[in-house]
């Protein structure tokens, strides 16, 4: 028993969230490429899914995400009026913007679903703001109320 | 004046208008309401003939959206020698909302389209009545003074008016369709100049107030029962999809299962796609088989649009919807910043 909770609290302490980030190919990927080749540490808690523009994530991919068990889900794009589509990235700020309402409203932690900008030059911002989300998703712990269980 | 007395009144007028309309041949059909075939209903009915214009009836439980009736979820053709069929519908505040709504989106055209306005005076919420009431069976249902009287076998119950209407109908400042500047002609009958709305959404903040803790466990306790059989879609006047989300298999966005996490994500992203287009008629919720309350979550979308794009459905047919729209100016305080 003794054992077994301590195990429970190593668990707690090395529990590292998995989080699933959609980073647009333009900027985002380009400054994930720069924290990477300037060699800035971050957390390795995110799996990345490079996107062509912010504004191809959809709500149902957050949603889904959410279900499929991941801890937290981030979207990055280019900040407004950089987008290579023009407005791609102030489509989906409207689109997040509600999601994120609608996700507090519904009782789910609002801070398992970040979004952020990030350009191709601020390779230093991106490894900040990743460094902040995983310390918000950390502190909400395991996705276990939205989580598929069967 | 009495609730029955105003009925009588608006069923007149919307007979009278609808008679005209199909006598100098302005229209083809009238949609409207008839007389159920079981107490506590109303069935949408479709007119040709000025014959049958008695048949139409308005009274407090015509809960369906009649919106729905022009939007087909597959587009049919149109004969082009018969030129399109042009309709008069009978509208309260919501119908003539999500009638210049789809046209907003170019889903109808209301040249076509004659608004039979009425000004509603609200839809009973039956799903609550026959909750109280209980395994007994209501066998006649009517308004007298300001109460609702129910009867059955043996047994008589009173409720009050102004409680048991639905919770969006308590609140619904556009009884009568809106006035539309592009087509003047397009509304008859009883229609409001609608500017703006005044609301203050206190039902929304107080539930806003609540700890995530209790709003997850009052969401979940409300859903839980939901069984998806999408009646809430079918009656929804601003769900037209071809191929709804739902019915996708490629890929499969929530699976058929009855747990709360498949349960929610229909529910999130149903109201995903209805921020800045529902028109809060109620027609879900009254459509529900297990009687979910669907109206926080329609309160709650209206708050998003109207504090964040200053945005109200079906108002104003040269505003854009703000999904269809964006700015550059947007509030933005919800990003994740350094």
């Amino acid at each position: 028993m003794v054992t077994q909770t301590k195990q429970n609290k190593n668990l707690e302490e090395t529990w590292e969230p998995k989080i699933l980030a959609f980073l647009c190919n333009w900027c985002s990927y380009a400054g994930a490429d720069l924290a990477g080749v300037s060699r800035i540490q971050y957390p390795p808690s995110i799996r990345v899914v490079r996107v062509p523009c912010s504004g191809r994530v959809s709500p149902y991919f957050i949603i889904k995400g959410i279900m499929d068990g991941w801890d937290g889900v981030i979207v990055s794009g280019c900040h407004p009026g950089d987008c290579h589509y023009l407005t791609g990235n102030l489509v989906a700020r409207r689109r997040f913007a509600i999601l994120k309402e609608l996700l507090e409203f519904f009782g789910i932690e609002p801070g398992r679903v970040n979004f952020m900008w990030a350009s191709a030059a601020e390779g230093e911002r991106f490894a900040n703001l990743i460094k902040k989300a995983t310390r918000i998703v950390k502190k909400l712990g395991p996705n276990t109320k939205f989580s598929k269980k069967w | 004046m009495s609730i029955e007395t105003e009925n009588k009144k608006i069923e007149e007028e919307m007979r009278e208008v609808a008679r005209n309309l199909l006598r100098e041949k302005k229209v083809n059909v009238v949609i409207g309401y008839t007389k159920g075939t079981v107490p506590l209903s109303s069935t949408p009915i479709i007119i040709t003939s000025e014959n049958n214009v008695d048949k139409l009836i308005w009274n407090n439980l015509c809960y369906v959206n009649l919106a729905k009736y022009l939007v087909p979820r597959i587009p049919q053709l149109i004969d082009p020698e018969k030129g399109d069929l042009k309709v008069g519908i009978v509208s309260k505040g919501c119908v003539g909302r999500a009638l210049v709504h789809l046209s907003v989106e170019n889903q109808i055209n209301l040249k076509n389209v004659k608004m039979i306005g009425i000004p509603c005076n609200g839809i009973i919420n039956r799903k609550r009545i026959e909750k109280e009431i209980g395994e007994k069976e209501i066998l006649e249902l009517f308004t007298s003074d300001q109460d609702i009287v129910v009867k059955g076998k043996d047994f008589e119950a009173k409720y009050s008016y102004d409680e048991y209407i639905n919770e969006l109908c308590k609140v619904c400042k556009v009884k009568s369709p809106p006035k539309i500047v592009d087509f003047k002609d397009s509304c008859l009958g009883e229609c409001q100049e609608v500017k703006s709305v005044d609301d203050n959404f206190t039902d929304v903040v107080e539930f806003e107030s609540k700890a995530t803790q209790d709003k997850w466990s009052y969401i979940k306790e409300a859903l839980q029962s939901c069984t998806r059989c999408y009646a809430c879609r079918e009656a929804c006047p601003m769900c037209y999809c071809n191929l709804c989300f739902v019915d996708q298999n490629k890929p499969i966005w929530f699976e058929k299962t009855t747990e709360i996490s498949d349960i929610l994500s229909f529910h999130l992203i149903r109201a995903m796609h209805l921020a800045g287009r529902c028109v809060a008629c109620g027609a879900c919720s009254s459509v529900c088989p297990v009687g979910i309350d669907l109206n926080l979550i329609t309160r709650k979308l209206e708050k998003i649009v109207k504090e964040r794009f200053d945005f109200i459905s079906g108002i104003d047919s040269n505003k854009m919807p703000p999904m269809m729209d964006y700015n550059m100016n947007d509030r933005e305080e919800f990003m994740l910043e350094e």
